[in-house]
């Protein structure tokens, strides 16, 4: 193996101004790296949701069929939502508990729309690590996570356990008598 | 890899590294310090340019593998899922579709180079035998890796393919059979033949770079050949891998995927076939079966054989021929550059190469020269058949007559002592230096 | 001098005979078409810098919608994707959620698709939502033959990729029914199209040598004059209905032809640019060296 002659070859500048070559070898490298930028762009957004996903982030719910005291689990995007038909029971008793001392201070009535306190829609995932909590568990009437034991009321507020706050609320409407839109 | 090595740790961090796993050291000696010749021309970039497609191949194809489903019921629909509703996802999958090509393409002119300017010759024959070795797996992975989307073509060419090796039956009876059965997990090509195939396209290029490596090293201990062949004498015949191969190198890869882009964003499908966009149907063959235009020439050498074992073996042999080539070629001179005859040979090899992949592309039954008509209206004359038996024949005549004969019989004209002498403008060459350098280098 | 400039020759020769080879590598032994033809006022989206019209995609999924989807399954095909953007009903207001579009909305409604009661179990007809894909006409492969003389009607998703000659061809079959010529004998319920790929040797009674090009589709000829009414008002001949559902098709066939050819743009004039600079620093890095 022989050695190079030519190890430093920029040591000396015969040719010219310095500054003016090193120009363009910035301007390579940049260039170099601007488009290793923009093609990393399609290779990282390839794994957000596809269209066919995103197709799917609305659903329309008819909840005709539940009767009060019952509640339905629908999937919308990959996670459960409880549909709940509340009694006037497990309502007074939510409103009751309005001015508790509560971790995540919320009123009944902001966690239902105007008109239609029966109908609370939840995301049923527990806001401690993503658990879904059971109906009917717990000491105020709501939910209990089978994981690590957070309580929620029946307005689907933190009362009790490692969970920091209340149960989620998607974006829904009610778009006719029996029918809503979740997403 | 000796003793080349200008590094010198700065920081007491480097030093406690280098002390333990001298990793810097090494890519310094080996990517930025490399002695190398400074004759190499541009079919020397061909190496740095398979190397991009390679990462381009793995990163593309990793990606792909996060949405494809290799299950015979929904792998087409998957792709086109791919092409349709992921982000980016047509992108991903013509860079993909066509990164194949363009590989192929590369490593074809790559290994042209080494056939012209004898880079095969000790002591580079495990080097030679190294990369034979890559392109033998490019060959594996190319070919799962089409049958994929489950087409009719992929469907067909897992078909054609995989029944190669029932020509063992007629040397073992029952062999090749019992071979096939075990290939396709199954009685033919199914769903079980797919995933399998999957799992494998998904291992050989891991394979491949891991071979990669291993040609690099065999490159690294007896350095580069280059154009006149010489061995380098003295420190003036050497630069430093860095900078003056990398932008070389870069120069040349960023040209390449003029070409490459080209391909995936103007003419996606210019290079596939439209039967590969019909669902896999066990119950129909496409009237007009091909491979992918790098498998023509050895498809042509499988027709061109009447006799189904032997054919079979005279397309394994062709790739064969390649492996044994080091201690095929007698000469005593490495480049053709200095063996005007060899060089007319090399030629019409590479022509007939080309023109075998001409033979591959149209049926046997085809006319290369049409002299008449017969009774049925059909054409008579030259027939494709009968070319590609003539360019097969060529094909293994330069390996097993040409070059052991020539070596021992032509007249070489006269070989320049050291790599400087044919460019130095006093060097006293017998060659005039504009003869031989290319005037795109003269920079 | 032989040398480089014959290596340089012989890739140039090698290149071109590649390109050849690509071209030529159709042609079966006994198949033979008529030469495709020329679609009037060519397509909108062919070239490297074509785009789809829109309107033209807008008829031709009436077409579609009114013809083809009686017989003709599309299943990689969502109601949805007629509102993305470069779709036929792309309308900016829904660029980001094209399942939300009203136009998409309303002509999923229309359409009744299969579906199981999920408090019976019964089999069900339901309007479609925009994220439903295309209604096939038929539950399965057995029943579309049986209701279309033996004969699979093609899905249609893919058919611009899937023939040579892509929206070309499915122009010219569409508007290439003739009447068979004398001596051709065509089965009941099968028509003579030019542009269908086959060998006619077989039913030919007259000289080898003069064997009629095409084949035999069991389609019969679809687009009469006016079978399709254009909101538009554009008239409705058989060309222009052929035309704006191969455009169709062409769009369907690749939803995102456009948005290839537009990033294509901007990749060719980076790469040309960087490949440009490169050159220089490579220049100017070798320019002390001898060589």
């Amino acid at each position: 193996m022989v050695e190079t002659a030519n190890a430093e070859p920029h040591a000396e500048h015969p040719h010219g101004d310095p500054s003016r070559r090193d120009f363009i070898h910035i301007a390579a490298i940049a260039a170099a790296a601007g488009g290793v930028a923009t093609l990393a762009w399609p290779l990282i957004d390839q794994m957000n949701p596809s269209g066919d996903t995103l197709a799917l982030a609305s659903i329309e719910y008819d909840f005709s069929k539940v009767v009060a005291g019952q509640q339905a689990v629908i999937k919308w995007r990959g996670k459960p939502v409880f549909v709940r038909h509340r009694t006037p029971k497990e309502i007074a008793e939510a409103k009751a508990d309005d001015h508790a001392a509560l971790r995540d201070p919320a009123t009944d009535a902001s966690r239902v729309k105007p008109g239609k306190e029966e109908w609370l829609i939840l995301i049923g995932v527990c806001t401690h690590l993503g658990c879904v909590p059971n109906f009917g568990g717990g000491a105020y009437g709501g939910w209990l996570c089978p994981c690590h034991g957070s309580v929620y009321d029946t307005a689907g507020r933190i009362r009790a356990g490692p969970a920091p706050l209340n149960l989620f609320l998607p974006d829904y409407t009610f778009t006719g008598p029996t029918k809503v839109k979740i997403g | 890899m000796s003793g080349h090595s200008t590094y010198e740790p700065k920081t007491g961090i480097e030093r406690w590294l280098d002390a333990r796993l001298p990793i810097i050291r090494f890519a310094k000696e080996t990517a930025i310090d490399f002695p190398t010749p400074k004759n190499l021309n541009y079919w020397y970039t061909f190496g740095g340019i398979l190397a991009v497609c390679l990462v381009v191949q793995i990163l593309t194809g990793v990606i792909l593998a996060m949405h494809y489903v290799p299950n015979g019921d929904m792998a087409f629909n998957s792709v086109e899922h791919i092409m349709r509703d992921v982000n980016y996802g047509w992108l991903i999958r013509y860079m993909h579709a066509n990164g194949a090509s363009m590989f192929f393409l590369a490593v074809y002119i790559h290994i042209a180079r080494g056939l012209y300017y004898g880079s095969y010759k000790a002591p580079r024959e495990v080097l030679w035998i190294l990369g034979c070795i890559i392109y033998l797996l490019m060959m594996a992975t190319a070919f799962m890796g089409y049958v994929l989307p489950w087409g009719q073509m992929s469907f067909a060419g897992a078909v054609v393919i995989t029944s190669l090796f029932s020509a063992l039956d007629q040397i073992i009876p029952g062999l090749g059979t019992a071979i096939t059965t075990w290939l396709w997990g199954g009685f033919a090509v199914g769903g079980a033949t797919l995933n399998r195939f999957f799992s494998l396209h998904y291992l050989l290029p891991f394979m491949i770079a891991g071979v990669v490596g291993l040609h690099i090293w065999a490159l690294h201990v007896p350095g580069n050949n280059n154009p006149t062949g010489v061995e380098p004498t003295s420190k003036e015949d050497m630069v430093p891998f860095h900078p003056y191969y990398t932008v070389k190198d870069g120069f040349a890869i960023s040209a390449f995927f003029i070409l490459f882009a080209w391909f995936v964003f103007f003419a996606p499908e210019a290079l596939g076939h439209v039967d590969n966009q019909v669902p896999a149907n066990p119950l129909v063959t496409p009237a007009h079966i091909v491979p992918e235009w790098y498998f023509l020439p050895f498809y042509a050498i499988l027709r061109s054989v009447p006799q189904k074992l032997f054919g079979v073996l005279a397309m394994f042999g062709s790739i064969a021929m390649l492996f044994a080539l080091p201690w095929l070629d007698t000469s005593k001179v490495r480049s053709m550059r200095y063996r005007p005859t060899a060089r007319i040979f090399l030629i019409l090899f590479v022509l007939a190469t080309i023109g075998l992949g001409w033979c591959g592309g149209k049926e046997p039954a085809d006319m290369v020269i049409t002299m008449g008509h017969d009774a049925n209206n059909d054409p008579t004359g030259f027939s494709v058949v009968w070319f590609s038996r003539i360019l097969a024949i060529y094909y293994y005549a330069y390996f097993v007559l040409i070059l052991p004969l020539l070596g021992l019989f032509e007249t070489p004209s006269e070989v320049p002592t050291t790599i400087s002498t044919p460019v130095l403008p006093k060097g006293g060459s017998a060659i005039p230096a504009g003869a031989v350098a290319a005037p795109e280098k003269k920079g | 001098m032989l040398r480089k400039s014959a290596l340089i020759r012989t890739a140039v020769a090698g290149l071109g005979l590649l390109a050849v080879i690509g071209a030529g590598s159709v042609a079966g032994a006994a198949t033979t078409q008529a030469p495709l033809k020329e679609v009037p006022g060519g397509f909108s989206f062919e070239g490297p810098l074509g785009k789809f019209d829109q309107a033209s995609m807008q008829r031709g999924f009436k077409v579609y919608a009114e013809v083809c989807a009686s017989c003709h399954a599309m299943s990689l095909m969502s109601y949805r994707n007629l509102c993305q953007p470069g779709g036929p009903f792309y309308d900016e207001r829904w660029k980001d959620h094209p399942a939300e579009s009203p136009y998409c909305k309303a002509i999923a409604a229309d359409v009744k698709v299969p579906d199981i009661d999920p408090d019976t179990g019964d089999a069900i007809q339901r309007p479609a939502t925009p994220a439903d894909h295309f209604r096939s006409p038929f539950p399965n492969e057995p029943a579309a033959r049986a209701s279309n003389g033996g004969a699979l009607p093609p899905d249609l998703s893919v058919m611009a990729r899937a023939r040579e000659g892509g929206p070309q061809y499915i122009y010219s079959i569409l508007t290439g029914y003739v009447a068979p010529p004398a001596g051709l004998t065509i089965a009941p319920g099968k028509f003579y199209n030019p542009y269908m790929p086959g060998d006619l040797g077989s039913s030919w009674s007259g000289s080898k040598t003069t064997v009629p090009l095409g084949g035999v589709i069991a389609m019969p000829f679809q687009l009469t004059a006016g079978r399709v009414t254009f909101d538009d008002g554009t008239p409705s001949t058989t060309s222009q209905q052929a035309k704006d559902v191969a455009t169709f098709l062409a769009w369907t066939a690749e939803p995102k032809q456009q948005e290839r050819k537009e990033a294509g743009l901007a990749v060719m004039i980076y790469l040309i640019f960087f490949t440009g600079i490169l050159y220089l620093s490579y220049r100017r890095i070798w320019r002390d060296v001898a060589h």
